[in-house]
């Protein structure tokens, strides 16, 4: 449930498109849908912080010349992007992929979360309980008290 | 002349900083009252010698002195006045001397407005705010000083990067820093609590004010660089992930969470060891960014200096601070004694989960951003981390914290019942309801309804807290609209920050219904987007001060009737050779019409165009938090502090 509401949480990050040329766009929506998703996955190789889909560099209008190529020539997400993993190396990945290395990266969030429920319930541990609520004749008897 | 005043100003605020320093501090430590009482005096005049130095590089900026370098690499005669000003800060050297500037306001504000602070608790946070000075000031000095001269005198300026030569970022760096640097003042409190070896609930009714003031100037900050990327960036997109842009979210989540926990030492004096390091932390968070952004070490689109030795002594300065504040914490935080208990389900309870979350976000956007630099340092593995691992780890998060938030508030301190709680919410939960529903099913919004839902929830909820204090509809209306009347600020703070959030989470979710065109038209050529019809009139040329720009002119209309006539632009700047677009938007409540000109090709001209509905609602929702927050800080109770000081009697005539 959680992975499926964070992966419908992933589609809202809104569009975000550099295509400064109309032409380069493919004719098939679909495909040009499948097409963003994929250069915004990966990085463009000379810019500091942007997609291949964001970027007006000339890699990346390349990068994304190619993609819509391949998504032309019917390969999958995955095969376009294995294709541009194997020829650029992890780094064109902006989500990295799960490995020994990435093992604490995509832990962290569960790790966060532990720590933080683990160092409450310790203190909680080391604390003595609050007491406990009013017993009903205990009750009673503060109304007595108190006079109302 | 006025350049080497600045200068030796500069050399007299380290004077008086390292005078602050150690005067005040060495006054608390032997109880010398006269030391101690020196603090404001000196925390004033490290402030005037640094208004001083500020004031002479505005100055050599306006009246365009190229002989000084910084103003040589940054200004242009032809610049307009308002950039030559806030030119100032828009470069490496000028940003620093402002930090400063801001971090002597801090030390200035505490000595006036903290005069019924217990002396020595004033001394120390005074003095802590003084040490901190002298390193940030030794800093600028040493390895970063805008006063250098330059010979021969250039004829002209190098100018300032044009991205940078717009009204909206001339006003965001100084918000942004006073709310980086102004996380100094709890900071400092936590360091002298932690001197004192005592934190009581008044210590944090003192630290709550300056706490909500920083915090709603980063989040007023925070909201413009979004908003700039948004308008000059031309994609349309507002958030990127991007280095820069999470150095300045991590200490808004952690500042949010010391927000938030503050509460609880000073209605419960629950929290207290938790609260000293949040505010250690948060300041921390504030460095760290810095050292991010000005070593160039996590290089990004908005870091302006590249040079190691700065990064070497940035990150000293850091280790001295952060080591130093948290060895003190690690020494002194047992002398802190713990007291206020309260059962997992009640408002304290509720707060806790918010301070787990908000830190727990705050721990994977540090991770994401300094993972691929230690991937490279210790494995020499080139890896990218991107806005889909930020969008998958953080979103996940932030479902429960939403859920919490409107939820908290109806909660009674100490012991509550969840259940009553949760009936009392049954309308914002069917309004949540209402709104995913109708998003899904008349605007197949998807995942979007989800969001759209939580921001329902988020904003009706939101004054549940309201509606539980004046017992409407328990009560005859017009006793609950006396009670109305009655409700402290700081409750309408908290509601209507709540709701601002709620705002905000709409905005984005909108922005994923967003409508967006792209196409290669010729003058008089029309398109329809979103229901309205746009068409390129023509194209013509215009000169700026210091741009040449070419204009599209293009007019909207819905049905016939004319929306607006909008003006993308391209403008190339003539010094720095660069172009930038220049975006036209027109919002209206509920969307923005966004027009970007793109290259020319034959004849026809590139037109992006956008629908983008909801979206200044991101915006407006982050102002609306800001606004919370400042009501909150008004609150008379906050204001006065305490203990309250007696009011004059005026005698009867």
């Amino acid at each position: 449930m959680i992975l499926r509401l964070a992966f419908l949480l992933l589609i809202l990050a809104g569009p975000a498109l550099a295509v400064s040329n109309p032409a380069e766009m493919l004719s098939d929506p679909a495909g040009e849908a499948r097409a963003e998703h994929i250069g915004r996955q990966l990085r463009c190789m000379v810019c500091q912080n942007e997609s291949v889909e964001e970027s007006e560099a000339d890699l990346a209008r390349d990068f994304r010349h190619i993609i819509r190529e391949r998504v032309k020539a019917g390969e999958s997400d995955q095969q376009i992007m294995d294709w541009m993993v194997a020829r650029y190396g992890d780094f064109i990945r902006l989500r990295p992929p799960f490995s020994a290395l990435t093992l604490l990266l995509w832990a962290a969030p569960m790790l966060a979360v532990g720590i933080g429920a683990g160092a409450v319930l310790l203190g909680r541990r080391r604390r003595p309980e609050p007491p406990a609520p009013l017993s009903e004749a205990e009750r009673q008897r503060v109304g007595k008290l108190s006079g109302s | 002349m006025i350049p080497e005043l600045g200068h030796f100003a500069l050399a007299l605020a380290v004077a008086f900083a390292a005078a602050q320093f150690i005067i005040p501090l060495w006054g608390a430590q032997s109880r010398d009252v006269r030391l101690m009482a020196a603090a404001p005096a000196l925390a004033y005049g490290q402030l005037i010698a640094l208004m001083a130095a500020y004031g002479s590089l505005v100055w050599s900026s306006v009246i365009d002195d190229f002989s000084v370098l910084n103003v040589a690499e940054n200004s242009h005669s032809l610049k307009p006045m308002i950039y030559k000003i806030s030119g100032t800060w828009g470069n490496h050297e000028g940003s620093i001397l402002l930090w400063c500037l801001i971090l002597a306001i801090c030390g200035g504000a505490v000595g006036l407005f903290g005069r019924n602070l217990p002396s020595s608790l004033r001394a120390r946070v005074i003095g802590v705010l003084g040490g901190t000075s002298v390193g940030f000031e030794l800093f600028a000095l040493l390895t970063s000083n805008p006063f250098l001269r330059l010979w021969p005198v250039p004829l002209d300026g190098r100018d300032m990067n044009p991205l940078l030569q717009d009204p909206g970022l001339a006003i965001h760096p100084p918000i942004l820093y006073a709310g980086y640097v102004g996380f100094a003042i709890p900071f400092a409190f936590a360091v002298a609590a932690l001197l004192e070896g005592r934190i009581d609930a008044s210590w944090g009714r003192w630290v709550r004010p300056w706490t909500l003031a920083s915090w709603s100037l980063l989040t007023t900050g925070i909201m413009l660089g979004s908003f700039w990327s948004y308008y000059i960036l031309g994609w349309g997109g507002y958030w990127f992930w991007d280095p820069v842009e999470n150095a300045s979210l991590l200490p808004w989540l952690t500042g949010t969470a010391l927000l938030h926990s503050a509460i609880v030492v000073e209605k419960r004096e629950a929290l207290k060891t938790w609260t000293v390091l949040l505010a250690i932390g948060t300041f921390s968070l504030s460095l760290s960014g810095t050292f991010l952004v000005r070593s160039g070490i996590l290089n990004s689109v908005h870091s302006f200096a590249n040079d190691p030795t700065r990064g070497i002594f940035i990150l000293g300065l850091l280790a001295l601070v952060i080591g130093g504040s948290l060895l003190l914490f690690a020494i002194r935080a047992p002398v802190l004694s713990a007291s206020g208990l309260f059962s997992p389900v009640s408002r304290e309870g509720a707060l806790v989960l918010n301070n787990i979350l908000l830190c727990s976000i705050a721990a994977v956007v540090l991770t994401g951003t300094v993972y691929p630099l230690f991937a490279d340092l210790l494995f020499s593995a080139k890896i990218s981390v991107g806005p889909p691992y930020f969008n998958a780890t953080v979103l996940p998060l932030t479902v429960p914290l939403f859920l919490a938030m409107a939820v908290g508030p109806v909660l009674s301190w100490k012991r509550a019942a969840l259940g009553p709680a949760l009936m009392r919410l049954w309308w914002a939960a069917l309004g949540a309801a209402a709104v995913g529903i109708v998003a899904e099913l008349g605007y197949r919004a998807g995942s979007a309804a989800l969001a759209f839902a939580a921001a329902a929830w988020l904003i009706l909820g939101s004054f549940a807290e309201i509606i539980q204090r004046i017992r409407l509809f328990q009560v005859p209306l017009t006793n609950s609209l006396s009670r109305l009347a009655g409700q402290p600020l700081s409750v309408w703070g908290g509601a209507i920050a709540h709701a601002g959030m709620g705002m905000t989470i709409a905005g984005i979710a909108g922005m994923s219904l967003a409508q967006t065109t792209i196409v290669a038209v010729r003058p008089g050529q029309t398109i329809a987007l979103a229901g309205y019809e746009w068409t390129l009139l023509g194209l013509h040329d215009e000169k700026g001060p210091n741009f040449n720009a070419r204009v599209a002119d293009i007019r909207v209309t819905r049905d016939g009737q004319e929306i607006g006539l909008f003006h993308p632009s391209r403008n190339a700047f003539t010094t720095q050779t660069m172009t930038v677009t220049n975006t036209a938007i027109q919002s209206s409540q509920i969307a923005d019409l966004y027009a970007v000109l793109g290259e020319e090709h034959d004849g026809t001209a590139v037109l992006r165009l956008h629908y983008n509905f909801l979206a200044p609602w991101i915006w407006l929702g982050a102002l609306v938090m800001a606004f919370g927050g400042f009501l909150s800080l008004i609150d008379r109770r906050l204001r006065i502090g305490a203990p309250a000081r007696r009011t004059m009697a005026v005698p009867a005539e």
